[in-house]
């Protein structure tokens, strides 16, 4: 046995190791979901139920949680897009001088433990909803969205400035060149350019949303979403029906990663096939000239 | 000094700033420092607006405000609605004195249960980040430098899968694998290696390995970028050269990819040191994390400016540790959060 094989064999060990430590749990996790053990257990395997799905579907809270978590996620969608696309086109014409002071500023909520930034916002909206009598945004939905926004508009931007990188300004001074507007510009220049990127932050922050906890669990005051009604579930004690909500997201994700892959898939081949064709096209040209 | 004199500074202050902002802007133009067309021309008067208005909507009533209150809150005592702002609203440290000693009413000299917590928090904080790391850092150089391409898409879509899970579930699967009945104790058990089940919960085990599990991804992603950045010719002419591979990594890779390196470990230090889920799911009576202790002092005491307090403690020690890993790689802030 040479070295180069043991090196093959190490490398493979600690592939096996690292995903049997990210799946391992969950795997286990998901078949007590199917056990009709009262606590959840896979040994031993006591028979197949799916009785623990009905209850979970049964059970109230947990539907308004979810309820209330998808209404704070298209809110936060709604959000933390627009300021993060605003933050990301910003950075680039704030003074150089003072660019620093701005990055530090809207950057600071990724580094903030997500506790710290739910507590903030309480204790603000609070305050300033009592002071200036618009009492009725001081709702626990509104606060939740924007206790999340105050970070996931960060992320965004973060997305946002990544593709802005690589953007040819003088695509926009062109199109300025030839009489259009900004506005112009602004919507049929660098909006199309940015739409991936919108796609992304876009489901970037719904999905960061609705798996929130930290923040959401300071900034939902009286009501509550999925993740803080399951939260109260587990600490009351272990039972099946949490696996079975866990096994419920991991399919949904699972089934729109699938999709999206699909997608992706077939979005390249379209254009690989464009392009062919345009090559194609143009070998004919050049050979008829 | 009276919080009600004390309150419309914090309130102005923004207002201050972005005063300053635009006077520096404006003389910057009048002295000739800064050229070509001004903001509005530059942008059109609707986007301008709509730029302005995100922007300010978010730095300042989603970052600045609800910050700069939260410190003032951590200033002022506890008390009733009707005397807020009131003679006996005073601006004082006895949040922070408390944190340090307690009730004036204890007998003990420090206050040790909320100490202990602290600095318990913040060690294991560390240790969880460095086992990240090690644990981490082998799989972002295999992706980043030894894989094909396929295979890294592949990898990527299995590191990325179970972080859809939320926070509550992932540690909700290590309390199944680690109670008392769980199937690690049932392995043990029929293995014959221990005679009756380990509280593995009550030994904190299953909040560390939780805490281990629940940021894997932040370590990884900005390793693996900060690696693949690297030329495969760089670690060839080391290799070249007689290095061995321990050399290679420490001397090669591993000041290539310090971005990264400093990228993840701030990321997971700071969600390690303020991760309220698995201590909740997974710690033990005994274990004490400072997040819950702060989550306490809100919901259970109800005592807000001392809960302000602990939080801005934390929040310090955060900033702490982001500045003193930028000092340690030499790295700036934006290298950081790429």
């Amino acid at each position: 046995m040479n070295s180069r094989m043991i090196n093959r064999i190490m490398v493979g060990f600690y592939l096996v190791v690292f995903f049997a430590y990210l799946f391992g749990p969950l795997v286990i996790m998901s078949i007590t979901a199917f056990n009709t053990s009262p606590y959840p257990a896979v040994m031993p395997f006591e028979g197949f139920t799916l009785e623990w799905f009905r209850i979970l579907f049964a059970d109230k809270d947990m539907m308004i949680g979810l309820q209330n978590s998808l209404r704070i996620g298209v809110l936060v969608v709604l959000i933390s897009v627009p300021c993060g696309l605003a933050g990301a086109i910003l950075m680039h014409q704030v003074l150089p001088r003072l660019r620093n002071y701005y990055y530090i500023v809207v950057v600071s909520p990724v580094l903030t433990p997500g506790v710290i930034i739910g507590i903030s916002t309480v204790i603000f909206w609070k305050d300033f909803t009592a002071a200036t009598g618009a009492s009725f945004l001081y709702d626990g939905l509104i606060l939740a969205s924007l206790g999340q926004s105050s970070f996931i508009s960060a992320y965004c931007m973060l997305i946002f400035l990544s593709r802005l990188q690589r953007f040819d300004h003088a695509l926009e001074e062109a199109g300025l060149d030839l009489g259009a507007s900004n506005a112009q510009v602004f919507r049929h220049i660098l909006i199309p350019y940015l739409r991936p990127a919108i796609l992304s932050a876009s489901v970037m922050a719904f999905l960061s949303s609705f798996e929130n906890y930290n923040t959401t669990t300071f900034a939902i005051l009286a009501d509550k979403t999925l993740t803080t009604v399951l939260a109260g579930r587990v600490r009351q004690g272990s039972t099946p029906a949490i696996s079975a909500l866990a096994v419920t997201i991991i399919a949904v994700t699972v089934a729109g990663t699938i999709v999206y892959e699909l997608i992706k898939r077939r979005e390249d081949a379209r254009k690989a096939a464009t392009m062919r064709r345009a090559q194609d096209a143009e070998r004919l040209e050049m050979a008829a000239a | 000094m009276l919080a009600s004199v004390g309150h419309p500074f914090v309130l102005a202050l923004p207002v201050v700033v972005l005063a300053m902002f635009l006077w520096i802007a404006r003389r910057e133009r009048r002295l000739g420092l800064v050229q070509g067309p001004g903001y509005f021309q530059r942008n059109g008067v609707p986007i301008g607006l709509f730029l302005l208005i995100a922007v300010l909507a978010w730095a300042v009533f989603m970052i600045v405000l609800p910050q700069l209150f939260m410190i003032e809150l951590s200033f002022r005592p506890k008390l009733p609605p009707s005397q807020t702002f009131g003679p006996r609203d005073v601006y004082s440290l006895q949040n922070y004195h408390y944190f340090l000693y307690g009730s004036p009413t204890s007998s003990a000299n420090w206050n040790t249960v909320h100490l202990r917590a602290f600095w318990q928090t913040i060690v294991a904080s560390i240790v969880v980040t460095f086992a990240n790391f090690a644990l981490c850092y082998p799989l972002a150089f295999y992706m980043a430098q030894v894989a094909g391409a396929a295979r890294v898409r592949f990898l990527l879509l299995l590191l990325i899968t179970p972080y859809w899970v939320n926070e509550i579930l992932r540690a909700f699967a290590f309390r199944v694998m680690f109670a008392s009945s769980g199937l690690i104790n049932k392995l043990l058990l029929a293995g014959g290696l221990v005679a009756e089940p380990i509280d593995f919960l009550g030994l904190d085990v299953g909040m560390y390995a939780g805490l281990g599990y629940a940021y894997m991804l932040l370590m990884v992603f900005p390793l693996y970028n900060a690696i693949e950045a690297m030329p495969k010719a760089q670690i060839e002419a080391a290799r070249d050269l007689g290095a061995p591979w321990w050399h290679i990594h420490l001397f090669v890779v591993m000041p290539f990819a310090r971005p990264g390196i400093a990228s993840g470990c701030t990321l997971v230090f700071m969600l390690t040191a303020g991760a309220l889920a698995a201590p909740l799911v997974l710690g033990g009576p005994r274990s004490l994390w400072f997040t819950p202790i702060v989550y306490d002092r809100f919901y259970q005491a109800f005592h807000w400016p001392q809960g302000s307090a602990y939080a801005l403690i934390l929040l310090l020690t955060c900033i702490a540790f982001v500045l003193a890993v930028m000092r340690i790689g030499k790295l700036s802030l934006v290298e950081i959060t790429r």
